[in-house]
């Protein structure tokens, strides 16, 4: 089945970045397919690369990376979020004006109409936030 | 059409699980996960209510989650099921849509 997860919380907060990296973990075992993961509001943050959590907690940037590059997942950051929040890849960076960028790999920038799209797509849509 | 509801804060923190409970249609199924684990707790205010929903719907509680908050199979409602990650991608299958009350 296609399944497409949304995730409204950043790393850190509560535990919904982490209950949403262990369903899409446990789905892609179990055979599903991940249509798309859809980061918003505060989940954009679990896409910057900058984060440097202490050396005995877990690193959730780094495990959506691995996770998102090895089953090729489509991990999408609202465009609109990233902004407000300054997650920002090359082209938004140089088309802003910034002196920097900071999405991880495995992450693209894009609209809402992702959202929209993988809701349409996906035979499910499961949200996780605060 | 049945639709799973997942709620991942505590009923006394907000209430909703509350209007959850309030919206459930019969076939439909609440998942707690997250600090929603801590309604599962038998004798608190929300087991009558709970107890209510299972006469008609499943009521399943993330056991990595109750787990961590010290709260055992035999600490629960009783009625209620437990479920790991996998359980939890089995539950959204199984039911035609998913509701996060967030």
């Amino acid at each position: 089945m296609k399944l497409a997860i949304v995730v409204n919380e950043g790393p850190y907060t509560h535990q919904a970045s982490d209950t949403a990296l262990h369903f899409t973990r446990a789905a892609l075992e179990a055979g599903h397919e991940i249509e798309r993961v859809f980061f918003y509001h505060d989940g954009v943050n679990n896409a910057t690369r900058l984060t440097v959590p202490p050396q005995d907690d877990r690193n959730l940037q780094k495990e959506w990376t691995e996770l998102g590059t090895t089953h090729g997942l489509d991990m999408v950051v609202c465009i609109a979020a990233a902004q407000r929040r300054g997650i920002l890849d090359a082209n938004e960076a140089k088309r802003q004006g910034k002196d920097a960028d900071n999405i991880a790999e495995g992450f693209r920038i894009s609209g809402l109409g992702q959202l929209i799209d993988a809701g349409i797509q996906a035979d499910r849509l499961v949200t996780f936030g605060d | 059409m049945s639709t799973l509801h997942t709620v991942n804060k505590s009923p006394f923190d907000r209430p909703s699980l509350t209007s959850c409970l309030n919206h459930l249609m019969p076939g439909d199924a609440v998942l707690l996960i997250e600090d929603g684990v801590i309604a599962a707790r038998k004798g608190s205010a929300f087991s009558s209510p709970l107890e209510a929903a299972m006469k008609d719907c499943s009521v399943y509680v993330l056991s990595p989650d109750s787990s961590a908050r010290g709260i055992g199979d035999g600490d629960m409602v009783s009625g209620i099921e437990t479920v790991d990650y996998g359980g939890f991608v089995d539950l959204v299958v199984k039911h035609d849509r998913t509701q996060s009350w967030l």
